[in-house]
């Protein structure tokens, strides 16, 4: 009885995370109708300076989470400053080897900076396990969970309630339009790398204390993140949430009572299930994403 | 084919008879030897990314599936070398065709995100399945190749039967670019909707190129096993797959002979830069083999943005521009002397 809820509560941690870097993919995808390779490092970054800031300089949690999130923020447009935006006529087969590219750079000087070894960081607060019926719960859990909530709202008040982020809606929408209309479909690129980049560092600080992050993450994590926006249906940032807390649920569970040597394999399973089978992914039409390009 | 690349394998055809007597060291043998591997992988690709305008973030797995098979068909089952690298590189071929039809009917780039998830999920096995991969440990004991009862035991001899096996294969790629498939090909990377507007199946075709670059990664990898006798998952995690892409990317997408030079520049690499690192470490920088995938990465970026036609493509229209140059002086100063 309890097993499974502890298996739960493992699966809506990793879950979170794994929606908040579907999040991500989606914005620039949105915004540019390219993958970014490099969404994993994001998070990896954010993770990686977040440990700095608080176990070797001694910041307070508060200061160094947005210290942390800024400083991802500005990796993320300069990123698109620096080798996005001068690339004239672009193909997206250059577009996807060129952030495969910046991936490798991010990941060779977090190696560079942070050396091999994975960083202990401290629990948001204290890191005594709550007891709920039977099954145990950490605090920082309840901290991922919040902080998702939190920035589903944000993202949502930000799309429909700004002018800014309405524009960028339109800019996913049709691009030509959006300009006609006067929107800086430029700038609008910048601020999806910004935006996501942000998302990405959130993700990996509130995930650090729970799994002790190390250089070499990026990969797999972005992967997964890619396999809940594939099957909360590409471009569905609402979808994608779902998706990521639905896929990190299954992995927890197959993990805990199939074999915890094929956890990880579990969930690309499952993304390349949807992929073949409902491309559209599971909230969306299989007609729509054969017109898709990215 | 043209009379060009004619000339291009007699070329190289000459420098891999001319290495073995210029490199006296059995060690750059060796290295020479995994060139012609990575060489191998990479035409497949070629064909793959640059005819077929398609990205395949999984082509170590294909290796693996390659290796694996060698090495377990003939320690555990007692085939021969020969079987056993046919059935990996069938293997290949099935999940190419069962990971490359549902993804390549749609638009985009699926297939790199799904071969990406597929590498990632053949690496796990080869980790956890301990009893048939042998885990982290690997496998041990795996027989040389053997050619008309003679065994290829010393590293010259399997460094002139890998070339062998890569200026076969370029052959091989190159007839097929410029047959009717090839041009088929070419017309989708153009323009998919113009080239299926002139009747060409560009679904069959995507699907069975990704399939031969497959069968390529496979035999490399198979090759691979019965040169080192020893494999474990190491080698073959998502990291060599996006150096593959490197490779194909730096020497360029549009030509097999662009994969060709930017494989063997890319497999040289580590080795000029540990060689760099003396005198590097005399102006003070201490140099890391970790460093390699910064520059790996500095370089494709480079590349992509400045030369996203490849070394070999900038090489030629820059040589093309030089001889301009020169006929116009030429030309200039023959002017001047009337």
């Amino acid at each position: 009885m309890t097993d499974w809820l502890q298996f739960l509560f493992m699966g809506i941690q990793r879950g979170a995370i794994y929606a908040m870097v579907a999040m991500g993919f989606n914005m620039i995808y949105n915004a540019t109708g390219i993958i970014n390779f490099a969404q994993g490092e994001f998070v990896v970054l954010g993770g990686l300076m977040m440990v700095s800031l608080t176990m070797v300089m001694d910041f307070s949690i508060v200061f160094a989470f947005f210290l942390s999130v800024g400083f991802v923020t500005i990796v993320g447009i300069l990123m698109e400053r620096l080798t996005i935006n001068p690339v004239r006529r672009p193909t997206v087969l250059r577009l996807i080897i060129i952030t495969i590219a910046v991936s490798m750079l991010f990941k060779g000087s977090a190696m560079c900076f942070w050396g091999k070894g994975s960083h202990y960081m401290r629990h948001f607060t204290e890191a005594q396990p709550l007891e709920i019926m039977g099954a145990t719960i950490m605090p920082q859990t309840l901290w991922i969970i919040g902080i998702l909530i939190l920035v589903v709202i944000g993202y949502v008040l930000f799309f429909n309630c700004t002018m800014t982020g309405k524009c960028m809606r339109a800019c996913a929408i049709n691009r030509d339009a959006a300009r006609l209309a006067g929107i800086n479909d430029r700038r609008m690129v910048m601020l999806s790398f910004a935006l996501s980049a942000a998302i990405g560092a959130i993700a990996g600080i509130i995930i650090t204390p729970l799994i002790q992050m190390d250089y070499a993450r990026g990969a797999l994590l972005g992967l997964k993140g890619f396999g809940a926006a594939v099957i909360g249906g590409l471009g569905n940032s609402m979808g994608a949430v779902a998706a990521g807390l639905l896929l990190g649920t299954i992995e927890a569970m197959a993990g805990g009572y199939i074999s915890s040597h094929y956890m990880d394999a579990i969930a690309l399973v499952i993304m390349l299930v949807v992929l073949f089978a409902r491309p559209g992914g599971l909230f969306g039409s299989s007609e729509e994403v054969r017109l898709k390009e990215f | 084919m043209p009379l060009k690349d004619y000339i291009g394998f007699c070329i190289l055809i000459a420098l891999v008879l001319l290495m073995p007597h210029l490199v006296a060291n059995d060690y750059y043998l060796g290295v020479l030897v995994f060139t012609a591997f990575n060489c191998l992988a990479c035409i497949g690709l070629c064909l793959l990314m640059g005819y077929a305008g398609q990205i395949s973030l999984g082509h170590g797995a294909f290796i693996a599936i390659g290796a694996y098979s060698s090495g377990v068909l003939t320690t555990m089952l007692d085939w021969s070398p020969w079987t056993a690298m046919a059935a990996g590189a069938l293997a290949s071929m099935a999940i190419a065709f069962a990971v490359g039809i549902p993804t390549l009917r749609l638009k985009g780039h699926y297939l790199a995100m799904a071969t990406l998830g597929f590498a990632s999920i053949i690496h796990i096995i080869a980790v956890a399945a301990t009893e048939i991969t042998g885990g982290p440990a690997g496998l041990l004991d795996i027989p040389r190749l053997g050619l008309f009862g003679y065994s290829l035991d010393s590293d010259v001899s399997y460094y002139y039967f890998a070339w062998f096996a890569v200026v076969a294969g370029l052959y091989f790629a190159f007839n097929l670019v410029h047959s009717r498939v090839g041009r088929g090909l070419r017309a989708i990377h153009g323009s998919e909707d113009a080239a299926s507007a002139v009747g060409i199946n560009t679904n069959i075709y995507k699907i069975q190129v990704f399939a031969l670059s497959a069968v390529y990664a496979s035999v490399s990898g198979s090759l691979y096993a019965y040169y080192v006798n020893y494999i474990d998952p190491g080698p073959f995690d998502v990291m060599h797959s996006i150096v593959l892409v490197t490779m194909v990317a730096v020497g360029g997408l549009r030509h097999l002979w662009g994969a060709l030079i930017g494989a063997v520049l890319l497999s040289l690499l580590p080795e000029l830069l540990s060689m760099a690192a003396a005198p590097l470490k005399v102006i003070g920088i201490a140099y890391k083999p970790d460093y390699d995938i910064l520059v790996y990465g500095g370089i494709l970026l480079l590349i992509m943005m400045f030369l996203p036609e490849g070394l070999f493509a900038g090489l030629a229209s820059a040589s093309k521009s030089g001889t301009a140059f020169l006929m116009k002086l030429i030309k200039g100063g023959s002017i001047v002397r009337q």
